[in-house]
């Protein structure tokens, strides 16, 4: 891992990459995250300039599917961003370094660094039992997010558990997971949902915190506006087929064959903002409904705890059966039309009875 | 709220009758002002509209034979559940603005006195006569003590929240730089997950198609059974006691 005084475009020139490469890949960078033509010139501007941004990748309890993204990206290639763009201080799973000698570098970066470099984490820290089910160099691993989160400059918070709990979180969530901004409060902090976050999407994000040195815009829930300002169905290549009425009614008819809409079977893009329907994965050669699957939404708070992938609706459980709202509304509604029906008869029996008394 | 004793109510047809030049003897007094009926048979047909394309929005619609291009039945759907989303804000801001400008009934459906211990003895005794336990009804100028709880939690409270969450919902189609989203984006706050939204809004329905089943057959049996006119005085605006 080199060090963090150096700049980008000084490392690649070292790795002899020429200049006109660089230029290129500016340009592009400033595509992939919208930005107009001048912004390629600022891009390489700040490249050339600016010594690279120390991050810190730290591992709660998580699955690494986010790791397993992040290294699949395509535009920027990780190898750019890991040895070139950002000075990746930690990183667990990729890093040289083992026992003693990788925890030395965090305690070094935290003095050497203080409020300038970047805590990225994956997964989140349960808080249960004071943080013994997620153990990390010895310590909870609680303790160690604090500690780092305390010099750190901004904390991007990788996937759904970072940011919302997911599955490890999920009812009756028994070791108490717990997303990262409901522990650390103190500082900004990104959100990046996804189970996992599409690659291009967390590359992209690097990129723009190391050219601008500062964070994107985030929304009302802290996720970069840039990725999460619309949802799957906003720009969903079958959108036309909503709109029309046309929709697949269970699996493998011929509605599916044609590629028609998910929405009856319960495909959640509706309700999902993320970018698969915009930049889509692998590459951009797909995502899940392109594949003939609804969405269902792992990019949302509490996915796992919403009842089934295929239902719209959120199972309430409250009334000891599990239902949704229209099985529920249903129900009522036709109990009082009943309740209805039934004392109207008594009103016209009670009447009946009293005209022929009187 | 009014009095509502015998000698209250024939005190209140007599002013009527004066004001209006309308004779007393027909026991008649005027209600429900020409605003208030008015926003009535448009917010109906609004609910009306809103309904059915809501639930068509929420459970699809049969598949659609024939190219794509040709069809954007289910953007028309949407088209009219909005629009009519549009005229029952609109219609529900000038009742907030009439219950104000109009005649004290106006305000009726906007609070319910739930600290006046005689409200409660009021509502007791028409849970009694709708239980078929007392023999006669009270009766009031504009709506009794159990229709005005009623009337707010089922359809005030009901509409305010359905227009909120809509809103919301609509406001995930204009963006986040929209107005809708400026002013309904806090819901956000309270269900990060839209989908939760999306439920809730369901629920609001059914809400309403209750309110709106209770509504019309209490409507209805009341003018039959209590002897005062309760269909037609949201057409005439006049409220007559038959006896």
């Amino acid at each position: 891992m080199g060090g963090a005084a150096e700049t980008f475009y000084g490392v690649i020139r070292r790795q002899g990459i020429t200049r006109r490469s660089f230029h290129k890949f500016c340009s592009l960078t400033a595509t992939s995250l919208g930005l107009g033509p001048l912004a390629a010139r600022q891009i390489a501007n700040a490249l050339e300039t600016k010594p690279r941004v120390p991050v810190i990748w730290m591992h709660g309890l998580e699955c690494t599917c986010c790791s397993e993204s992040f290294i699949r990206s395509a535009h920027p290639l990780v190898k750019d961003v890991v040895l070139s763009m950002i000075s990746l201080d930690y990183d667990a799973l990729i890093m040289a370094a083992a026992g003693h000698q990788a925890e030395a570098i965090l305690e070094e970066t935290r003095a050497k660094y203080k409020g300038e470099y970047v805590l990225a984490v994956e997964g989140n820290p349960p808080l249960n039992e004071g943080g013994m089910f997620c153990i990390d160099g010895g310590k909870p691993f609680v303790e160690k997010l604090r500690a780092m989160a305390e010099d750190s400059m901004a904390i991007i918070a990788w996937g759904t558990c970072a940011s919302w709990g997911c599955v490890q979180a999920a009812k009756p969530n028994p070791t108490g997971a717990t997303p990262i901004d409901k522990v650390i409060t103190n500082k900004p902090i990104i959100k990046v949902p996804g189970c996992p976050p599409i690659a291009e999407v967390m590359t992209a994000l690097v990129t723009f915190i190391t050219t601008f040195g500062k964070l994107p815009e985030l929304d009302r829930q802290g996720r970069p506006k840039m990725f999460y300002s619309q949802r799957i169905h906003d720009k969903c290549y079958r959108r036309p087929h909503f709109d029309a009425g046309q929709f697949v009614e269970v699996w493998d008819d011929e509605s599916a064959r044609k590629g028609y809409c998910l929405y009856k079977m319960g495909c959640k893009g509706p309700t999902t903002y993320n970018a698969c329907s915009a930049v889509r994965w692998n590459g951009g050669v797909s995502f899940p409904i392109q594949s003939g699957h609804g969405c269902f939404g792992c990019s949302e708070d509490g996915f796992w705890d919403k009842g089934s992938f295929y239902d719209r609706l959120t199972t309430i459980k409250q009334f000891g059966i599990e239902a949704n709202a229209d099985q529920i509304g249903m129900a009522a509604a036709g109990a009082v039309g009943l309740a209805v029906a039934a004392h109207a008869a008594v009103t016209a029996v009670k009447r009946l009875t009293l005209n022929r008394a009187e | 709220m009014l009095d509502k004793s015998p000698q209250a109510l024939t005190a209140a047809v007599a002013a009527d009758a004066v004001r209006s030049g309308r004779s007393a003897e027909r026991g008649v007094v005027y209600v429900y002002e020409a605003p208030v009926r008015l926003w009535h048979w448009i917010n109906a047909a609004a609910i009306l509209v809103l309904g059915l394309t809501g639930y068509f929005i929420g459970s699809g619609i049969p598949t659609m034979p024939g190219e794509t291009s040709d069809d954007f039945l289910f953007g028309h759907i949407r088209f009219a559940h909005f629009f009519a989303g549009y005229v029952l804000t609109l219609g529900f801001l000038f009742r907030i603005y009439w219950a104000f400008m109009g005649n004290p009934h106006a305000k009726q459906i906007f609070y319910v006195p739930l600290w006046r211990k005689r409200y409660w003895r009021e509502v007791w005794h028409e849970i009694r006569w709708y239980a078929f336990v007392a023999a006669e009804p009270k009766k009031y100028v504009a709506h009794n003590p159990l229709a005005q709880l009623a009337m707010f939690f089922m359809f005030t409270l009901a509409i305010a929240f359905m227009i909120v969450t809509g809103f919301a919902l609509y406001a995930q189609g204009t963006g986040n730089d929209s107005w809708q989203y400026m002013l309904f984006g806090w819901v956000f706050s309270i269900w990060p997950n839209s989908q939760d939204l999306h439920t809730w809004h369901h629920l609001g329905l059914w809400m309403i198609v209750t309110f709106a089943l209770i509504h019309i057959y209490t409507a209805v049996r009341e003018d039959i059974v209590s002897r005062q006119s309760i269909v037609s005085s949201i057409i005439s605006g006049e409220r007559e006691f038959r006896d």
